[in-house]
């Protein structure tokens, strides 16, 4: 008996959690690309308003083209960011998933992953996809290393909204989550000049635009194409690093609290 | 001392648990052992729930120490040894039930096979079905496949059988039955009480976080005195509910007997042979007299009625 128990604690301790981590996160994919309500709107929109504001309705110039197409990534990653983490958690939260999930044996941190992996195979896609509009209708000519590198500003990118997200979900309920997250979204969106660029807005508006971390996202983004307002790439990306770091931490201390 | 290190799979000493200012567990003790049913009863909010929250790691005690296979619950090694069906999963339900049962299986070391899961539990034809679409006692069964996929040494099951209708009660019965035969330790928390009969080997009743009774069902029935006295006759039920050790005494509704003088009586007692014999006495026409042992809803009721609570009967039945 005593030998079968210490067999059974070994085998407890050295079971691999490799499976489950990489399980946990195509499972997450899987289960939101079932969701119409969150993946047509997160995949569709992006590439849409580009295809309107950027090919169908742009009669001046291809630099609108080159701008709108770094700023509806961001746009897009955002989103994605933003309602994936947001609204899932809020809901798991609310319905006693999150519970049932820690009284299970889920290896540590599975679950952040798989909702951080999925959050990045959505702003790969929609960069994918925007990056083909833009490539073919729109006209946009870039060298190879400015696509990859837009492509992994993108990906990389939705993490700081990922963890706003995220933070906003363990605050709020599945009901008003989607509210709330609308709510920072599209005006964040329209005061950092991702759908129209500062210098066309009103002046208070473009000396507000670095409060959003939205606006650092689109300088770098815009950076990759030589597009952006000229700020440093350190504080852009210091920013960045700060926000998905607070907001990781006030999570994870909202999550422990149970 | 060793040996019951190893055959205690999961215990609670001394937990006292507050949530403000709300008492739900005041200083109990209880251990599972392997090989046995324990099952937890008692009203809602007497504490069950968050006995087994305390043993999955979900709460922490303000007092007292929780331990799963002798180490603190929660740590990853106990969860992989133990699996768990809560009383609202929550699962996603764009899932299918394959993919929900491959995604808990990697989680254990030596989990069952998925065939051996979908016999156990009763999934025939449901694999490919989405989460979402299953009736709630399907539901209720898949989440019953999870607890037991990863072939678990403890097995914790929060109200198994709510929802579930008696063909797929009897046969979840069946199949716990089976895995303790097979050595697993299985707690149960019931509102059933034909469950723990049918289930337990051992029972613990919790009453506002204390345990009121603990021990076979054979037991905790013992503890209760109380009989019912059912017997047709044309004695006045107000009188006889002044008796000593009469707990009360009522008149069914129809009258009958050839002139309709007597009614069907029946009378809770502490004292059946005193109260038979008297009754015997006063009414020498007194017909169909039948005594019985009180059942384990009486004694349940008994046993987590509150002294200071005038509540009915009927309020606690509710309750439970």
């Amino acid at each position: 008996m005593n030998a079968s128990h210490a067999i059974a604690a070994d085998a407890a301790a050295a079971h691999s959690s490799l499976r489950s981590y990489l399980l946990e996160a195509r499972y997450e994919c899987l289960r939101l690309l079932r969701t119409p309500s969150f993946a047509l709107p997160s995949l569709l929109f992006p590439p849409l308003f580009y295809l309107l504001f950027g090919v169908l309705l742009n009669k001046s110039s291809g630099d609108a083209a080159r701008y709108l197409l770094a700023t509806y990534g961001v746009f897009g990653v955002m989103g994605a960011g933003l309602f994936a983490f947001g609204v899932t958690v809020a809901l798991e939260r609310e319905q006693g998933f999150l519970i049932y999930k820690r009284a299970l044996p889920m290896p540590p941190g599975a679950y952040l992953f798989a909702k951080m992996a999925m959050a990045m195979v959505f702003a790969m896609l929609i960069s994918l996809l925007l990056s083909i509009l833009a490539a073919t209708v729109g006209g946009v000519d870039l060298r190879v290393s400015q696509w990859l590198l837009l492509w992994v500003v993108n990906v990389v990118g939705v993490l700081p909204f990922a963890a706003l997200g995220l933070y906003i979900g363990t605050l709020v309920g599945g009901q008003g989550a989607p509210a709330i997250v609308n709510i920072l979204y599209l005006p964040m969106a329209f005061l950092s000049g991702l759908w129209l660029p500062l210098k066309l807005l009103p002046a208070w508006i473009a000396q507000l635009a670095p409060v959003w971390p939205s606006f650092h996202h689109s300088q770098i983004a815009l950076k990759v194409i030589g597009m952006d307002a000229g700020g440093s790439l350190a504080l852009h990306l210091g920013v960045l690093i700060g926000v998905t770091a607070l907001f990781f931490v006030l999570a994870r201390r909202r999550l422990a609290a149970g | 001392m060793m040996i019951a290190s190893v055959q205690t799979l999961a215990q609670l000493r001394g937990i006292h648990r507050r949530y403000g200012s709300t008492i739900a567990l005041d200083g109990i003790d209880l251990s599972l052992q392997r090989g046995e049913v324990l099952a937890l009863l008692g009203a809602n909010g007497a504490g069950k729930s968050t006995a087994i929250g305390l043993l999955l790691g979900l709460l922490a005690p303000d007092r007292g120490e929780a331990t799963l296979f002798g180490q603190a619950p929660g740590a990853l090694v106990a969860r992989r040894r133990s699996g768990v069906m809560l009383q609202s999963a929550g699962i996603p339900d764009n899932l299918r039930v394959a993919e929900l049962l491959d995604l808990t299986r990697s989680y254990y070391p030596a989990p069952r096979s998925v065939a051996d899961c979908v016999a156990l539990a009763g999934l025939d034809g449901l694999l490919d079905r989405n989460y979402r679409r299953l009736s709630g006692g399907q539901q209720r069964r898949v989440q019953f496949a999870l607890a037991i996929c990863g072939n678990p040494e403890v097995l914790f099951l929060d109200e198994p059988t709510t929802g579930l209708d008696i063909d797929a009660r009897q046969r979840m019965w069946a199949t716990i039955r089976e895995l303790v035969a097979a050595g697993t330790g299985v707690l149960l928390t019931t509102h059933y009480l034909e469950e723990a009969e049918a289930l337990a080997d051992r029972v613990v009743v919790l009453n506002r976080g204390r345990v009121a009774a603990a021990g076979t069902m054979q037991d905790v029935r013992a503890l209760v005195s109380q009989r019912r006295i059912r017997c047709l006759s044309a004695l006045d039920v107000a009188r006889i509910a002044g008796w000593p050790g009469v707990r009360s005494a009522t008149r069914g509704h129809d009258g009958c007997g050839h002139d309709g003088s007597l009614a069907r009586i029946e009378i809770l007692t502490d004292a059946a042979e005193a109260v038979a014999r008297r009754l015997l006495a006063e009414d020498p026409a007194l017909g169909e007299l039948e005594i019985q042992r009180a059942g384990l809803a009486e004694a349940f009721l008994e046993l987590t009625r509150d002294p200071a609570d005038a509540g009915t009967a009927t309020d606690q039945k509710e309750a439970a």
